[in-house]
Formats: structure tokens, sequence, C-alpha cells
């Protein structure tokens, strides 16, 4: 882009650019093409704390098996969009929305639908590892099969061995399964997350700045993970760090207050944005 | 170096030096005198308890009125059985409304069951035997092991239900969310998750409520009445440490005045071994942390 706007970000964003931006999300809605299977269908999502709106108007459709990374100043309601997939936002008191989430065509929020079990195929993972305090590494894995009443011990084992070598843990743990999951690295006790979310078998994993609490090294190795994982699973990861959004996604979705501005091609989203706002977010001029 | 605007008079600082001894000495003194009772009571205890404290206090019953010796082995075997008793009701009311507390309740029904538990926390102990006389030893006809245990159990309900709330708040939200979004069922991520890493700090609770309700005599005034000999049926009056403590300290013979002083040791041995253990169990929790 050769023309950048002379707005200062504070100026953006107290301008009313809905009127402008409005034609460009609704362009950029049906992106993937339609040959291409669809994890999450979502239109015209709009999401209230109390009287606040964190989310407007939102319609996107997000690929399956493949990185869709959700980028975005702080408070522009990633987070938030993200816990509604899978309604973790409903821990929050006094939320209500608008729209319609569809995960591989299942509508998320019809009537009688459970969020126990829409999580059991969508997971999700932290930014802070939360192994749990009082479980070894074998029991934190295992967890959320043993509690959805999995008793087979081959079964277990199997799942076991396969979630550690899924989150590219398990040479690192092999000989010491029976210690506890506090007692890894900070990066290991993230990957022993994504493992145990794994190992619930979800067709789509969230993660919500898995890398923000990461020192390089372990943000490499979780970033070569999700490049695995694409195989099998959908990811759609929010994150702070503009080169991770760059280097591990397919595509990129870029919220500002509350609104889905762009979304498209990561490549084309950091190299040719077609929207200003974007192209100052991604050059590093605001947010 | 006197011109430093950094350093003060010589007079100044010998005069500020003086203030802060004497406050210093004046909240040692006030820190000696809030320990002072501990020692007070321990010393008269071992003063007047520890020569009648021999094998046959722990073995033996109470002996008939004018013959000496004798022990309080039903009434320390009694004290254990009530206190087992007041566990039963006391803990599962106590840990599940707790868990209440801490994980269902509207902030508004929260406010009324905290102001609740704090009320009941304040009832006097006198009228949990009343009020349990009414409803377990009239109907049944009896004075009952079950009656005291229950009337016990009742004042360990609040305490509990408190202390359980506390240490359900401190486990991190990010372990429900964990658990949640692993499809777990919300009560079992309580129960599995949530209950088991605060578990120590339950105990902890269980703990302080017992040792509070051990020396407890008046609740059982009217409930477990006290008894001479061992109970083989616990819809019979049963013996008590405090109780028996209480009828041999207000009898006339020298040699039953003895046996009250080593029943108060013993008493005083348990409750402070079960502070003890609450000791460690928080430091335990305090240092993983």
């Amino acid at each position: 882009m050769s023309t950048l706007p002379e707005a200062p970000a504070a100026r953006q964003a107290s301008e009313p650019a809905r009127v402008s931006l409005t034609p460009q999300s609704a362009a950029t809605a049906g992106l993937p093409v339609d040959s291409e299977e669809v994890a999450f269908d979502i239109r015209n999502f709009s999401l209230w704390y109390g009287a606040r709106q964190a989310l407007m108007d939102v319609t996107i459709k997000i690929p399956a098996r493949k990185v869709t990374a959700i980028i975005g100043p702080s408070g522009c309601g990633k987070s938030t969009f993200l816990r509604a997939l899978n309604r973790m936002h409903e821990l929050t008191p006094g939320t209500r929305l608008e729209g319609s989430l569809r995960h591989f065509g299942q509508d998320l929020y019809g009537p009688g639908v459970e969020a126990v079990a829409i999580r059991r195929r969508v997971g999700m993972v932290f930014q802070k590892s939360n192994p749990f305090p009082t479980m070894t590494i074998a029991e934190n894995v295992l967890v959320g099969l043993r509690l959805n009443g999995v008793r087979d011990k081959a079964v277990l084992q199997e799942r076991l061995e396969k979630s550690l070598h899924m989150a590219a843990l398990w040479d690192e743990v092999k000989d010491h399964l029976n210690r506890p999951g506090t007692s890894l690295s900070g990066g290991q006790q993230q990957r022993l997350c994504i493992a145990r979310s794994l190992a619930v078998q979800p067709q789509t994993l969230l993660m919500d700045e898995p890398c923000s609490a990461l020192d390089p090294l372990a943000t490499a190795k979780i970033e070569e993970l999700i490049q695995t994982l694409r195989q099998d699973y959908t990811v759609v990861i929010v994150t702070h760090n503009m080169q991770q959004a760059a280097r591990c996604s397919d595509r990129t979705a870029f919220f500002y207050m509350g609104r889905l501005i762009e979304y498209g091609n990561t490549r084309n989203m950091f190299t040719n944005p077609s929207n200003p706002q974007t192209e100052a977010y991604v050059s590093g001029r605001f947010g | 170096m006197a011109d430093s605007p950094y350093l003060p008079t010589e007079a100044f600082a010998r005069w500020r030096k003086m203030k802060s001894t004497a406050v210093t000495a004046v909240l040692v003194v006030c820190a000696l005198a809030v320990i002072a009772p501990l020692f007070l009571v321990i010393y008269f205890l071992v003063v007047h308890g520890s020569s009648s404290i021999d094998w046959n206090f722990f073995t033996q019953l109470p002996k008939p009125t004018g013959e000496t010796g004798g022990g309080m082995a039903n009434a320390i075997v009694g004290t254990v059985t009530l206190l087992a008793m007041a566990s039963i009701v006391g803990v599962p009311l106590g840990v599940l409304g707790g868990i209440y507390l801490a994980e269902y309740g509207s902030d508004r029904a929260n406010d009324w069951l905290r102001f609740a538990a704090d009320v009941l926390n304040g009832v006097p102990s006198i009228v949990w035997g009343m009020v349990v006389y009414l409803m377990l030893v009239v109907p049944f006809k009896t004075f009952s092991a079950y009656a005291g245990g229950v009337a016990l159990g009742f004042m360990m309900v609040p305490l509990v239900m408190r202390t359980t709330e506390e240490v359900l708040i401190l486990v991190p939200q990010s372990y429900r969310e964990a658990a949640l979004a692993l499809g777990v069922a919300r009560w079992k991520m309580i129960m599995v998750i949530v209950v088991r890493t605060a578990l120590k700090g339950i105990a902890t609770g269980v703990i302080v409520a017992l040792a509070r309700i051990a020396g407890e005599t008046a609740p059982l005034l009217f409930t477990a009445l006290g008894n001479n000999f061992w109970n083989h049926n616990l819809k019979e009056p049963i013996a008590a440490l405090p109780l028996q403590i209480f009828a041999y300290a207000i009898s006339p013979y020298d040699d039953w005045h003895r046996q009250a002083w080593a029943g108060a040791l013993v008493l005083m041995a348990l409750i402070l071994a079960l502070n003890i253990i609450v000791r460690v169990l928080s430091r335990d929790r305090i240092h993983k942390n």
C-alpha cells in the first residue's frame, strides 16, 4: 500500500469506521472457496457483556484443517470471539449473543445444545499453562477421557502415548510420566496442556495466546507443533505476535473494536492488506 | 559530614532511638500478655494433672464413689466416638454447603447464607444442647450418643462451611476453565479438580472445627449425658472427657479432683495435637504454592 493514512491511531479509532468498513468485511466473508470444507460458519454474530457490546456483526467462515490466526490490539474482542466458539464465554455472567454459529454444520447455540458436548469437539489451550497440580503428567493427559467414562487401560495407554507424541513431548517425559505435571518447564507445561486437549480427540483446537508466556525457543516448538496439527485439526489461534501469525497461519482475521475489519490469506494480509487500518496494525504503527 | 542534610543531629537521633525502644518494649509486653494465658493453662494442668496420669487412667473405668483409683478410659473412647459421629454429621453438610457457596450460589443467596452461617457460629453451645434435646432426646425418650454427636456436628457445620468456601475460592479459575474446555461436566470438574486441589485446606478446616468442639461440655449435658461405664449401644448415654471433668471437678472428693485435672490435661493434649496437625498441613500448603 503506497498511501498511508495520516491520522494517528487514536483518531482512526474514534472515526466512524463502520461505514467504510462494512462493505469490505462483507466482501471477504465468503472467503473460503466453495470446494473447501468449512469448520466454523459464523454469520452476523454479535455479543454483549451486560450493556457493553464486545463483538459487532461478525461474519466469517473458518476453513477446516487449516490454521486461522486472529489478530488485533488488546480489547478488540478477539479472545471473546475465540471463547464464544466453544461457549467458554458463558462462564462470565451476563453475556448475551445474536447471530448464527455453526461448527461443521451443527448449530452451537441451538435449543438444547449442551456446552459440554461442544467442548469435547472444540478444545481449548489457554494463555497460561495450567496443568492440574494434583495430577501426574500421565493423569493430566488422561483426565478428560477418564472423567468422560473411559476405563479401558489399553485405550488409555494408547491415547496417552499418541497425545504426547502429537504434542511433541513424548521423548522428554516418557521416562517420568508419574512426576507431577507442574514439575515440567513452562514450555513443556504448555505442550502438556496441548496433549491434554488432544487426548479427548477434538475436531478443532482453539488457542488463546498460547505462547505469550513462553521464551522464543519454547515458542518455536509450539509453532512447529501447530504446523503438524493442521494435518488433522482445525486450529484457531489468537495471538498478539504478528510474526507468529505470519509464520504459522494460513488465514488471518484482523479484529478492531469488536469488528472484523479484514479477513484473508495470511500472505496477502501481511504483504498487501486492502484496509488501511489492517496495514497500520500489521506494520506496527498502532496496537 | 555533620553538614550533610541527610544526617539528623546527634541529640535528635538519640531521642528518636529512645522513643523507638520504649514503644518496642510496650509491644513486646503486650505480645507476651497475649500468650501468657496459654502457658498458665499448661502450667496448672501439668502441675495438678501429670501426677494422676498413669496406665490405669487410660485403661480403667471410674471407680465407684468412695474408692480411690480408676481411670477415664470410657470417657476418652467416648470423646473420640462423639467426634467421629460429629464429623459424619458436620463434614458432609459443611463441605457441600461450602461448595455451594464457592461454586454455585448467586451473590444474593450467598450473602444470606454467609450471614446465617456467621449467626449459627455464634449460637451459644448450651443452646445447641437444648435444641438437640428437643429434637432427639425427647422423641426417643433417652439420652444417647447419637444426640451428642448430632449436637457437636451442628456446631461444626458453619466452621467447616466457611473454611471450605475460602479454600475453594483460592483455587485458580484457570483450572476450572481447563477442565470445562475438555468437555467435562461441571459437577465432575468441581469434585475432581477443584475440591481435590483444595483438599488439604478442607481437611485443615475440618480439624480446626474438631479441635473447637472437642472440649465442648454444654451441648453434651442434655444429649450424651455422660456414663460411668462403657457405652455398648450408641442409642444409650455415652461418657465424654469434658463431661467427666465437669462431674469430677464439682464433686467433694480429692481423688476425683485429681482425676479431673488429669482429664483436663489429656483433653488439652488432644486439642494441642489437632492444632499441630493443622500447622503441619497448612505449612505444607503454603510451601507448595
